[in-house]
């Protein structure tokens, strides 16, 4: 039989690679000319789930909360291996934040429900907050083991893992199911294989507005997971008023770039005379000793 | 104590020790608790750690609720918590801030979901202020100051519909004053409630490996980054770094080649410092260096390139090669020192 693993991936600006027309003349960034990624945390999240399966055996499900181009980073997790992927997209899912994106994606993990692993990256890059995994395990009402930064050990009832925490690591277990959080020291993900990308590339999505069943995916057989399966507030039973910006406690007051300004800077000629002339400055102020 | 809500502090305990970022915390509670014209309430738990709670009182905290179980001995999600939603929903504070260590950023997370309470990670500045949502003005609430996507912009969060406002803020960021050795604070017990079935997380191992180096409390750090790369570079960097008296830090670059141990890695992902003085050697000044160092008091920066943009936050720039600046520096210091 196996595990019955979920991964949570999320689509992101890259927001670390700014370059040309990411920034604007003032020295803002311009978001819009960001390009979407797979989350680099989720990557490593569904390598781990990858090996797992490839060493004792199961499913992998992903799952993405997002617009209809979040897509991509799905049918990038079926270059990779992933068994069968859901979109979980609703207008009533704008503005969401943490607390309500991890409603959303509980609820849609329930309807998949009878899973033994859950795995989520660490943090996502947009706003570095690696508040959801644990948001997810708290309204699943499971134990939940972050920063994990390698699987040390696992069977069929439990799983053993190393966690980078302060000057230090923990090895740390727990039955199933639980939730970990993957940090990017844990592996090297996988390229997408060459026969998946052939295989899926033109995957459809079907908005599936009928109950959840098993026999909809069969493991074995490549063509039966041909497509993106796309959830809604409705197919996965979800309150309206948990989701989105209504389901949401923190609400932005106010925005400011970081604008990359000239300040007094104090050129210092780089001549004896110049850097003796800066230490004794130092000095005078007391910030050298 | 007043009518008003408290500020609390999650106590962060390590081996019986409590974490700096906690004291930080009651420190910067106190400043907010003043705004608010309330006190100052902390929530600690693990085993045989009472005495160490005491100088809490020192920082300015009135009371902390101490749980006290040998099962607490080691930190695990579900019962740490379960008791700290206890406290919060027994003791009703307005605010409660977490270190943002790997246990508060597991811990604040699972707290504010069982709570549907608003939480913010990583604050990098604390505040009150007032908010207006449609026709309703809230007053006197917790501003929560941060950078997001990936440091380029600032983003003042809110959530006043739902209490309390929580937080947390990294270690380092928020100022540890001075302990006031007269100030004293009540430990109040509670008792431990969590059933045997709630500790799912089974602790095998801890392995906590003694920093060689201290960044954070250093008062001058001199940083290599990959201008300072190669073995010379770096030999450079430390003789100037020993004859200031200050410590060695790295660009990430510079730690992910191997050439510098992880813990000297300052930014973003790594330490966040506020020295008197920060030299930064090579270093090209990306926002995720600058995230970390942008708090010193005195920055100097020495790059070959003048369009580097560490020029642009540093207060001297010296633009020319390490390998040449350096050297004149060592000899400028030893002959006025
Ligand atoms: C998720 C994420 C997190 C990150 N977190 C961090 C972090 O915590 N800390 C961090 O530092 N980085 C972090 N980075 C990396 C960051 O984006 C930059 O890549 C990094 O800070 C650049 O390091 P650098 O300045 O040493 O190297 P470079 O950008 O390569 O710059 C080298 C500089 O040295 C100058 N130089 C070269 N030779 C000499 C010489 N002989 N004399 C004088 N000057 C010379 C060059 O002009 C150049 O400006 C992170 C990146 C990502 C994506
Ligand atoms: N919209 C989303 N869809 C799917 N997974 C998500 C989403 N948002 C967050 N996650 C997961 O939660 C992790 C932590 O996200 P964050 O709390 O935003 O840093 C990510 O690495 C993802 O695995």
């Amino acid at each position: 039989m196996g595990l019955k693993m979920v991964v949570t991936v999320k689509q992101v600006p890259d927001t670390h690679n700014l370059s040309g027309d990411a920034m604007k003349p003032d020295g803002t960034v311009n978001r819009n000319a960001l390009p979407a990624i797979f989350n680099p945390e989720d990557l490593n999240a569904l390598e781990e789930a990858l090996k797992i399966k490839e060493t004792i055996g199961g499913t992998v499900t992903a799952i993405s909360m997002g617009p209809p181009k979040a897509k991509d980073v799905l049918k990038e997790c079926l270059y990779r291996g992933a068994d069968e992927v859901i979109l979980v997209s609703d207008k009533l899912f704008a503005g969401a934040d943490t607390l309500a994106t991890s409603y959303a994606l509980k609820c849609a993990i329930e309807k998949v429900g009878g899973f033994d692993l859950i795995l989520c990256g660490r943090q996502a890059i947009d706003g570095d907050t690696a508040q959801v995994g644990p948001q997810i395990a708290e309204k699943l009402k499971i134990n939940q083991l972050t920063c994990v930064s390698e699987i040390v050990e696992i069977d069929e009832r439990s799983v053993c893992v190393k966690r980078s925490v302060e000057n230090g690591y923990e090895i740390v277990r727990s039955r199933f199911p639980v939730l970990l959080t993957i940090t990017a020291g844990a592996n090297e993900p996988r390229s997408p294989s060459a026969k998946r990308v052939m295989a899926y590339k033109n995957v459809d999505s079907v908005v599936c507005e009928t109950a959840y069943d098993e026999t909809w995916f069969n493991p074995q057989s490549c063509n039966n997971v041909s497509r993106i399966r796309e959830w809604n507030t409705q197919t996965i039973d979800a309150d309206p008023a948990l989701c989105g910006l209504s389901g949401s406690p923190t609400k932005v007051k106010k925005i400011e770039n970081v604008v990359l300004t000239a300040g007094e800077v104090k050129q210092i000629p780089n001549t004896d005379a110049g850097i003796a002339g800066l230490i004794h400055e130092l000095i005078e102020e007391h910030i050298l000793g | 104590m007043s009518m008003t809500r408290n500020v609390m502090v999650f106590i962060e305990l390590n081996d019986g020790k409590i974490a700096d970022v906690s004291l930080e915390l009651v420190c910067e509670a106190g400043r907010l608790a003043r705004k608010l014209n309330t006190g100052v309430v902390a929530v600690a738990m693990g085993y045989d750690a009472r005495n160490e709670l005491m100088c809490l009182g020192g920082f300015g905290c009135d009371k902390v609720y101490y749980t006290d179980d040998s099962r607490l001995s080691f930190f695990s999600s579900v019962p740490y918590a379960g008791i700290m939603v206890s406290a919060i929903r027994k003791y009703q504070p307005g605010i409660v801030l977490f270190g943002a260590t790997t246990m508060g950023r597991d811990l604040a997370p699972r707290v504010a979901s069982a709570l549907r309470c608003g939480l913010t990670a990583d604050c990098t500045q604390l505040e009150i202020g007032d908010h207006g949502i449609r026709d309703k003005e809230y007053k006197n609430i917790l501003l929560q100051i941060r950078p997001a996507f990936g440091g380029n912009i600032i983003a003042t969060i809110v959530s006043p519909e739902s209490t309390p406002s929580m937080a947390t803020v990294r270690e380092g960021v928020m100022k540890m004053a001075e302990p006031d050795p007269s100030g004293k604070t009540e430990i109040v017990m509670e008792p431990c409630c969590v059933p045997d079935e709630d500790f799912l997380t089974e602790v095998i191992q801890v392995v906590r490996e003694e920093s060689s180096v201290n960044l954070k409390s250093a008062r001058i750090i001199v940083s290599a980054g990959m201008g300072a790369g190669s073995p010379e570079g770096l030999l450079l960097v430390k003789q100037l770094a020993r004859t200031l008296g200050g410590v060695a830090g790295a660009s990430r670059p510079v730690v992910d080649a191997g050439l510098m141990d992880r813990c000297c890695q300052v930014g973003q992902t790594g330490v966040t410092v506020r020295p008197n003085l920060y030299i930064a050697c090579g270093i090209s000044g990306q926002i995720q260096h600058r995230a970390g160092m942008e708090g010193a008091k005195r920055i100097i920066a020495i790059n070959k390139d003048l369009e580097a943009p560490i020029f642009n936050i540093a207060h001297y720039g010296i633009v020319g090669d390490i390998h040449d600046v350096i050297p004149k520096m060592i000899k400028a210091y030893k002959a006025k020192a």
